[in-house]
């Protein structure tokens, strides 16, 4: 039998308000946090003192069913750690993720002793310490890697690739897993596919290797796909290609995305919503092109000014990214709003005292930064000193 | 006065056991004193080994089999290697190299990687006088010239590839490869990067060549481009004409498929996939990837046509037959 849980059940409803959480929603996190320690110095052994990256420090959003939720953010701000950590790829320091499963692998899950703690959403991070539980669940959740040179076994054919996960889940006899394999690679327009199962990975353009990759992740029949930068590592002229082929794959399998990517640009084309992450939280969330062409958040702007558009008369003058320094380290996070030291509308007193919550500006738009959270009324003791 | 440096005919191969390699075929460019030319293409195409053998860096088994490469009048191609290596290379042409900031030294201060290369072309200069230089070089790319005793890991991505631009910058070349240089960088730092080329290039009359496959980056520095493919380069010309009408169907649809910040949401791509450049498809090396191939793409490859001055393109769609 499973061990039982105690969860406070209002204090996730009362959560669960905040973020406007309905039927539609497949997943959703609450004040998600992953750390990882550092390895300790010699007088913090001593004096018991553990440091840690706070790569994921309190991310709080709701996904719905068929819907790409994009997470944006520069390297070093947590959005890779997010994705895995959905996954259960890596454990959660601290927080949920509720999620909502199929119905014949809610009833399965049921049959394991788990129940729902919140009408029908599981939480997931604590399933991942079940193994049959949670495997039961990857079933439904998978991942594209972004880089489709490291994540093929360069000793593998195609086919045993893409049968690897049904062999792990146990599914089929030989003779059906081929089947399936050669759907999946007709699915992702590797045709035919029997000119590609046999292959070996060096053998195909990079635009064929995330093909593969793609349809790895389709095998097992997924809801769910954290597709992590998938096509950062192409090259932009078939970068579209494969957009394109996971938009379609999208409708034809029912899924969901968690895009993850540093390119505002593309996010665009493909994402309806954005949550712009910085250094492990989210500063700005809302629609899509609201966010990209309206962006309030002072980082969300500066991501944008960055952005070179094929424009040759650029040539002619600076680019100006409102925007100083570096990012820090995420092992000592700047007190109050972690952006302060690089914003260009820093309030001294307030923005390096308190950190701003992220609230509501209008609707499904988030952001967090004290420009506007004074305006929504949340009271702020030291705005007379400015 | 003739341009810096004129590239006639060039041809690169790779002598692998399995076929030659043509990586560069054929190219001919030039360069004027303060002047950027962009190359752009897609990988594979043949851009960074075009940079390599400007320098004549080609990796073996490369060589470059034939063509001229004339820089001030002499030509590098027919130059003993002792001269080359003492005159030209990095004193006169030096390169940022692709993911060079990770190629820095570990275990050595980022101002002894600096001074080094100022010691071993500057016979009569000392250990101080170099580091003394390094500091400057340091100060002009934006680092706090105390850094000159930091060591790599102490540096953020972004000001590595400071150092490293401080490196090619060490001895005042004339002309200076930038090989993607803001590659593995994020947008902000790669903004960053690319105002300091621009201010550099400016303040030093610095003539620039910039391989890199984003045609949005290279728009930002370009005063000419050139598009290669498949070891040709199919268009050439001012990057204010080849940006508002380019000609070549393959350079038409590489600015398509940028994904761009305003204007209408759709999705473009380049069907198929570059060739393989062992055995190059007969006839125009774009055809099997062209929306208009025609016949006579299939059987004959498209001569450079001068459609203006300075401006060319090998398309069969604007040769008069």
């Amino acid at each position: 039998m499973a061990k039982k849980l105690l969860i406070n059940t209002e204090l996730i409803e009362s959560k669960l308000n905040e973020l406007n959480v309905g039927p539609e929603h497949i997943l959703i996190a609450i004040d998600l946090k992953k750390y990882f320690p550092l390895r300790r110095t010699l007088t913090e052994i001593f004096t018991g003192r553990r440091r840690y990256v706070r790569a994921v420090d309190g991310v709080s959003f709701a996904i719905k069913e068929g819907e790409i939720f994009c997470v944006a953010g520069e390297s070093g701000c947590g959005k890779t750690t997010l994705g895995r950590t959905i996954l259960g790829l890596e454990e959660a320091t601290g927080g949920m993720l509720l999620y909502r499963p199929r119905k014949e692998i809610a009833e399965e899950l049921e049959a394991m002793g788990f129940s729902p703690v919140y009408k029908d959403y599981f939480l997931l991070n604590y399933l991942n310490t079940n193994k049959s539980a949670f495997k039961l669940l990857r079933r439904e959740l998978q991942i594209i890697f972004q880089d489709p040179f490291g994540s093929l076994n360069p000793r593998m054919t195609i086919a045993e690739i893409l049968a690897e996960p049904l062999i792990v889940h146990g599914i089929g006899t030989y003779e059906e897993r081929m089947e399936k394999v050669r759907k999946a690679l007709i699915d992702v327009k590797l045709t035919p596919p029997e000119d590609f199962m046999f292959r070996y990975p060096h053998q195909l353009s990079g635009g064929q290797r995330q093909r593969v990759v793609i349809a790895r992740a389709l095998m097992l029949n997924p809801r769910f796909i954290v597709a992590d930068e998938p096509v950062s590592m192409l090259d932009v002229s078939i970068r579209a290609e494969i957009l394109k082929l996971m938009l379609e794959l999208k409708e034809s399998y029912g899924l969901t995305y968690l895009f993850i990517t540093h390119d505002l640009a593309l996010a665009r084309y493909i994402c309806d919503r954005i949550a712009v992450m910085y250094l492990g939280k989210i500063v700005e969330m809302g629609p899509a092109e609201e966010v990209i062409n309206n962006p309030m958040h002072p980082y969300t702007r500066a991501l944008r000014a960055a952005i070179p558009e094929p424009d040759p008369s650029n040539r002619f003058k600076l680019r100006e990214v409102p925007i100083k320094g570096e990012v820090p380290s995420a092992i000592n996070i700047p007190p109050g709003c972690r952006f302060h030291p690089r914003c260009v509308y820093f309030m001294e007193g307030l923005c390096d005292k308190k950190e701003p919550p992220l609230v509501k500006v209008g609707p499904d738009r988030y952001v967090a930064c004290w420009l506007y959270a004074k305006k929504e009324g949340v009271e702020v003791e030291s705005e007379e000193r400015k | 006065m003739p341009p810096l440096l004129v590239v006639q005919n060039l041809r690169v191969y790779y002598y692998s056991l399995r076929g030659i390699v043509k990586a560069v075929d054929g190219v001919s460019i030039e360069v004027d004193r303060g002047e950027t030319l962009a190359l752009a293409g897609e990988s594979g195409c043949g851009k960074s080994t075009l940079g390599f053998a400007l320098l004549r860096l080609v990796p073996p088994p490369g060589r470059i089999v034939g063509g001229r490469i004339l820089f001030d009048g002499t030509d590098l191609v027919t130059l003993p290697e002792d001269v080359l290596r003492r005159e030209y290379r990095w004193k006169r042409i030096s390169m940022i190299f692709q993911g060079a900031m990770n190629a820095l030294n570990p275990v050595r201060t980022i101002g002894d990687q600096i001074a080094e290369a100022i010691m071993i072309h500057e016979k009569n200069v000392t250990k101080r006088e170099a580091l003394e230089r390094a500091a400057e070089l340091l100060k002009m790319v934006g680092i706090d010239p105390k850094r000159v005793k930091s060591y790599p890991h102490e540096l953020s991505g972004g000001m590595k590839q400071r150092v490293v631009i401080a490196m090619a910058l060490a001895l005042n070349p004339d002309l200076v490869i930038a090989d993607e240089p803001t590659t593995a960088l994020d947008v902000v730092v790669q903004a960053q990067i690319m105002n300091l080329l621009k201010t550099l290039k400016k303040e030093r009359n610095m003539a620039m060549i910039m391989i890199s496959h984003d045609l949005a980056l290279l728009a930002e520095i370009a005063d000419k481009i050139a598009v290669m493919y498949a070891g040709k380069i199919v268009e050439y010309g001012p990057s204010d004409v080849v940006y508002e009408n380019p000609m070549h169907p393959y350079t038409q649809l590489l600015l398509r498929s940028i994904p761009r910040l305003r204007g209408p949401k759709e999705l473009v791509w380049i069907p198929g996939q570059p060739p393989d450049l062992r055995t190059p498809p007969p006839g125009c090396r774009f055809h099997p990837r062209c929306p208009f191939a025609m016949d006579v793409c299939r059987r004959e490859e498209p001569p450079m046509i001068e459609i203006e001055p300075n401006r060319y393109v090998a398309c069969w769609m604007y040769a008069k037959r």
